[in-house]
């Protein structure tokens, strides 16, 4: 529940109950600009100027990893070592939500399941989940297939918990109302129980994002010859310092991305679920 | 909403069914070797790995283990939750450092934490120090964020109240923010909790400092199946315990407040 409320409610404090004067709208464009990108500026400026006058070689300057960014990451690495793992990426998390929306519903709906499945559930929640990519490398070999199974198999959980909640806490006067107006099974399936329950649903997913990215990542430090989170590694492991910082740079920029997708397409998916909160609260 | 389950008293029939799931489950673990679907190599059977486990609970050298892996996610946790809480504050609580970090924290925060395991290890080499260094940076961000919204979220009559009885800045710090906040912090810390237990026993498994995570990095290596199981059970229980205290803490804390209140007159 918590969660929830509170990526709401911050996502509507900035601004709010504080009379802004209106001034003109270029100098306010501009002010925002310098406020958003002052404090990256002036740290990259810092990072500059300490990396020339120190000596420590594990840290080089912004340029340094600026060239080397380009020099790794453009070109033919990006089709053998980026693209691949980002197909695997992607592939997971849907395989997770739709698995876990699935499962989820079905063990919400009926109260048996749910109380049969709790406990078990509970714990394979609990277990870190690198821990499963030894145990997927053991049943499955070193393959595509189980770098995709350990994604899922971490991914998976904070999908399913959630739209069990999620379905569980559906408004008892609208299940009623539908049944006194006799909606099939199916209809009410699509128009009552999915949508009520997605607010929760897409709490799940934002959760199963980071783990599916660090998923994704230590089972290519692992176990592979290719990817991402390999070639980070092998960098480490040859000192080659600057393009080891490309590497986080660019596993954080795939971060921000996942981030900035999912914002715009829950702000799709919860238009409703938001207008409600904002009228609520006026 | 797992709040609200614990809280009620068990029924006899959930106390039956999940028995029943858990067991079911034990069965059909065993069943499947037995079978012959899995190779038992792969797939070792339940009574093997139970046997194993006892064996590691009388073991000394386990519990040695377990105490180094605890031992790295306390100190971490506690030194992200104390950073986190004194930054956070500040900069909710200051407009101007809100607005001018936002972009900086949205970059940052989404950076995987295991994408600086290369770096710590060859800062600090193969130990404690650099998995600190992936625990601290994965639980600072889940506090911080918590606390910056928590701080800001002080009720507007509530303010202005305390302002026109012209309490001082301790006094509005003390019984406005904190209150408002702790709620807030609480869910910081049981996720920064679970997130901390993660990437300790994460940074052992690839880093390779001794440690839970390093004896599932060694059975595995060694093909020793049976171990590997009964490591992946002890990090599970591992993480139902701290995810356990910390939902009681958050409870008992919380006690006075509303969320916590409502969901027991319910």
């Amino acid at each position: 529940m918590s969660t929830r409320t509170v990526a709401v409610t911050a996502r509507t404090v900035p601004g709010t109950g504080r009379a802004r004067r209106r001034r003109g709208v270029g100098r306010r464009v501009v002010g925002g600009f310098l406020y958003s990108l002052g404090l990256p500026f002036l740290l990259l400026v810092l990072w500059g100027v300490l990396s020339t006058s120190s000596t420590n070689r594990f840290f080089p300057g912004p340029v340094a990893i600026a060239e080397s960014f380009i020099d790794t990451w453009v070109g033919a690495a990006f089709v053998e070592d980026v693209l691949p793992s980002l197909y695997r990426l992607a592939l997971g998390i849907l395989a997770s939500i739709v698995l876990g929306v699935a499962a989820g519903t079905l063990i919400g709906l009926f109260g048996w399941l749910r109380e049969l499945l709790e406990p078990l559930l509970e714990f394979f929640r609990a277990i870190p989940p690198p821990v499963l990519i030894p145990v997927v490398m053991l049943l499955l070999g070193i393959t595509d297939t189980m770098k995709v199974v350990v994604i899922v198999s971490g991914a998976l959980w904070p999908v399913l918990l959630n739209t069990i909640d999620g379905v569980r806490a559906i408004d008892s006067v609208m299940s009623e109302t539908a049944e006194s107006f006799q909606v099939t099974w199916w209809e009410r399936l699509w128009f009552l129980v999915l949508p009520s329950a997605s607010p929760r649903i897409m709490a799940g997913v934002r959760q199963s994002l980071s783990v599916a990215l660090i998923l994704m990542v230590i089972s290519e430090m692992f176990a592979s010859s290719a990817g991402l989170g390999y070639r980070i590694a092998y960098f480490q492991r040859n000192y080659l310092i600057a393009e080891m910082w490309s590497g986080i740079l660019l596993l954080g920029l795939v971060g921000v991305l996942l981030a900035v997708t999912f914002g715009v397409v829950e702000r799709r998916v919860l238009r409703w679920y938001h207008g409600i909160r904002e009228v609520n609260r006026a | 909403m797992h709040v609200l389950s614990i809280r009620r008293p068990r029924s006899p029939r959930k106390v039956l069914l999940g028995g029943a799931g858990l067991l079911g489950f034990l069965l059909i673990w065993q069943l499947v070797p037995t079978l012959g679907l899995v190779n038992s190599q792969y797939l070792p059977y339940v009574t093997d790995v139970l046997v194993r486990l006892v064996e590691e609970f009388r073991d000394l050298a386990f519990w040695r283990r377990l105490g180094l892996t605890m031992t790295s996610w306390g100190i971490g946790l506690s030194v992200a939750t104390a950073a986190a809480v004194a930054l956070g504050a500040v900069v909710g609580l200051v407009p101007f450092l809100r607005r001018a970090t936002h972009t900086m924290v949205e970059f940052l925060r989404p950076i995987p934490s295991v994408a600086l395991i290369p770096l710590a290890v060859l800062m600090f080499g193969i130990q404690m120090r650099a998995a600190l260094v992936i625990i601290i940076y994965a639980s600072f961000w889940q506090v911080f964020v918590q606390m910056i919204y928590g701080v800001a979220d002080v009720d507007a009559v509530a303010r202005d109240t305390a302002r026109s009885f012209d309490l001082t800045r301790r006094e509005r710090l003390w019984y406005l923010v904190l209150p408002t906040a702790l709620p807030y912090l609480m869910t910081g810390v049981r996720l920064a909790a679970a997130v901390a237990l993660i990437l300790a026993i994460t940074a052992e498994m690839v880093i390779g400092n001794p440690g839970l995570g390093q004896m599932i990095e060694l059975s595995r290596s060694a093909g020793d199946a049976t171990g590997l199981y009964a490591f992946v059970v002890v990090t599970g229980l591992l993480g139902l315990g701290v995810n356990l205290v910390f939902r009681y803490i958050e409870r008992r804390s919380l006690s006075w407040h509303q969320s916590v209140r409502g969901e027991q007159v319910q």
